[in-house]
C-alpha cells in the first residue's frame, strides 16, 4: 500500500522544512486570532450584558451574523471585499491585497469573537442574581460588583468553554489554505500537488494534533476542576486573628 | 427617641402591578420591627426600598434625616444599612473570612488585619469562628446565614434588614439562626425583619406591621397585634398560621 512505501515518506520528510514554516505561521495566525478574538468577544459579550438595549442589539446582530454565515463564505468576503473598500476609498494604483497573516488573524478572529461572546453572556448569566443584590446591598456599585464579585466567578465558568474555543480557532486556521495560504494546511497541500503522495496531509494531521491534543486535556482538566467544591483555605490574617 | 428610617408615601410598580400603595413608616433608631403578611402583600419590597434595591416609583425614604437619592443612594448604604438575605448571597468563590472581610476593605478602606480581626470577633459571635477558612458551599443552610449575619455586622451599619431569613432553611436549622437574631436584638441596631416566625415576633419585636396588598394595615404592640388585632384580614392571616 502507498501509505507504507518507504521511498515516499523519504520525498515527503525531505519537504518538511515547508511544514514547519507553516506550522510556525499557523500557530502565530492562531495566537494573534485568539487574541482578537477574546478582546472582542469579551467587550461583545459585556455589551450583551448590560441594560443598554442599543449595545445590546448591535452584540446580537454581530454574533448572530457571525454564526449563521460559514466561516469560509466570511474569509472569501473579506479576501475580494476588502480592496474593493480600499479602492472605493480612493486608494488607486496597484490593487491591495490583503496579506495572508492579517486575513487569517482577522478572519478566524471575528468569527470566533461571536463564539467568545456568548461564551462570557452566559457566563454572567450563570451567576445568580442574588450575587449582584448582594454586593449592592453592601454598598458596592455594578462596575466594582462585576470586578470583586461577579467576573471572578464567571471567570471559572467560561474558562473550560473558552479553551474549546481556542482549540476550534486554530483548526479554522486551516481554511486560509483556500485564499491567501501560508499556513500549515496550504503547506502541507503544496507538499502532496508537488509529490503526488499523500504522506504530506498525514504529517499535516500529526503537526494540527500536536498543538491541539494538548489543549483538549487542558479542557477535560478545567471542566474537572471547575466542578470540584473548593476546599478550606487557611490564610495567615484568620490565624492571627484566632489565637488574638 | 430620633427616627431612623421615614417612609412617605412611598409607591413601587412593577410593570403595571401596584405592589407598594401610598406607603409611609417610620421607625425609630435602635426599633425591633417585625412585618408580616401573605407572600405578594410588598413586605420584601419594602424593605428593599430602603436600601435602594428596589427604586422607589415615588414618595420618599430618608435615613437618618437625609433623603436617599439615585445619586446618593450607594453611600447611603455604605453609612446606614445591611442586608440579611432569605437565600443568603454568600460569594462561593471566597472564604468565609473572605466574605467578612470584603466590603470592609474594599469600601470601608479597613487594613486587612483590622478587617479580619473584626471578622473573627463576629464569627466567634454566632458560633462560627471554626469555619473561617470553609468555603460558603460546605457548610448547612443554617451556618451559611450565620456567616451572612456576622458579614452584615462587619460593615457596622446601624440598621440591619432581613428579609426572610429562615425560609429557606430546613426545619432544624431555623433556631440556631433566630437564636443568633434574638441575641443581636440586645443591641442598639435598627433591625427591620420581614419574616413568618411568629415565636421570633413575639420574643423580641418592640412593633409588629402586617402588610397586604401593599399596604399596612394593623401596626402595634406584639401583644395588641396577636391578641386582639383591629383589622379583619390580619385576624384571618393570623388564624391561618398560628
Amino acid at each position: 500500500m502507498d501509505l507504507f512505501d518507504a521511498s515516499r515518506w523519504a520525498t515527503t520528510l525531505a519537504g518538511m522544512g515547508d511544514l514547519w514554516g507553516g506550522f510556525l505561521f499557523t500557530i502565530e495566525v492562531s495566537l494573534a486570532g485568539l487574541a482578537v478574538a477574546l478582546v472582542t468577544g469579551t467587550l461583545l459579550g459585556v455589551m450583551s450584558s448590560t441594560e443598554n438595549r442599543a449595545l445590546r442589539v448591535i452584540s446580537r446582530v454581530y454574533v448572530e451574523f457571525f454564526q449563521n454565515t460559514p466561516l469560509v463564505v466570511q474569509v472569501f468576503l473579506f479576501y475580494s471585499g476588502v480592496p474593493q473598500i480600499f479602492r472605493a476609498l480612493g486608494h488607486t494604483g496597484t490593487p491591495v491585497r490583503v496579506a495572508p497573516f492579517v486575513l487569517g488573524v482577522v478572519g478566524v478572529g471575528l468569527y470566533h469573537a461571536a463564539y467568545v461572546s456568548e461564551v462570557i453572556r452566559t457566563g454572567i448569566e450563570a451567576v445568580p442574581k442574588g450575587q449582584m443584590e448582594g454586593a449592592q446591598s453592601q454598598g458596592f456599585s455594578r462596575v466594582q460588583a462585576y470586578r470583586y464579585i461577579i467576573l471572578p466567578q464567571t471567570f471559572k465558568i467560561i474558562l473550560p468553554p473558552l479553551a474549546n474555543q481556542a482549540l476550534n480557532l486554530i483548526k479554522n486556521t486551516s481554511v486560509l489554505a483556500l485564499v491567501a495560504g501560508g499556513d500549515l494546511m496550504y503547506n502541507a497541500d503544496n507538499l502532496v500537488s508537488d509529490s503526488g503522495f499523500l504522506q504530506g496531509y498525514v504529517l499535516c494531521c500529526v503537526m494540527y494534533f500536536v498543538i491541539c491534543f494538548p489543549l483538549a486535556l487542558l479542557i477535560k482538566w478545567l471542566e474537572r476542576r471547575s466542578k470540584q467544591t473548593p476546599k478550606a483555605k487557611p490564610t495567615p490574617a484568620a490565624g492571627v486573628a484566632k489565637e488574638a | 427617641m430620633a427616627n431612623m428610617i421615614e417612609i412617605k408615601h412611598l409607591n413601587k410598580y412593577f410593570g403595571d402591578l401596584h405592589v407598594l400603595k401610598d406607603v409611609s413608616l417610620e421607625v425609630a433608631a435602635g426599633e425591633k420591627l417585625v412585618i408580616i403578611g401573605p407572600s405578594g402583600s410588598g413586605k420584601s419590597t419594602l424593605i428593599r426600598c430602603i436600601n435602594y434595591l428596589e427604586r422607589p416609583t415615588s414618595g420618599q425614604v430618608l435615613i437618618d434625616g437625609q433623603e436617599m437619592t439615585e445619586k446618593n443612594h450607594l453611600a447611603m448604604v455604605r453609612t446606614y444599612s445591611s442586608m440579611v438575605f432569605q437565600q443568603f448571597n454568600l460569594y462561593p468563590n471566597m472564604t468565609v473570612l473572605e466574605n467578612l472581610t470584603l466590603a470592609p476593605v474594599k469600601l470601608q478602606g479597613k487594613d486587612k488585619d483590622e478587617a479580619a480581626e473584626t471578622a473573627m470577633a463576629n464569627l466567634k459571635r454566632v458560633g462560627l469562628a471554626h469555619k473561617a477558612d470553609e468555603y460558603p458551599q460546605n457548610l448547612s443552610g443554617g451556618q451559611q446565614q450565620r456567616v451572612a449575619i456576622a458579614r452584615a455586622l462587619c460593615t457596622k451599619q446601624p440598621i440591619i434588614l432581613f428579609d426572610e431569613p429562615t425560609s429557606a432553611l430546613d426545619p432544624e436549622m431555623v433556631q440556631e439562626v433566630l437564636n443568633v437574631m434574638v441575641e443581636l436584638a440586645q443591641e442598639n441596631i435598627t433591625m427591620l425583619c420581614v419574616t413568618h416566625e411568629m415565636g421570633f415576633a413575639r420574643e423580641v419585636a418592640d412593633r409588629v406591621i402586617f402588610m397586604d396588598d401593599g399596604q399596612i394595615l394593623e401596626s402595634g404592640t406584639p401583644e395588641h397585634f396577636f391578641e386582639h388585632p383591629d383589622n379583619e384580614r390580619c385576624r384571618q392571616f393570623l388564624s391561618k398560621i398560628l
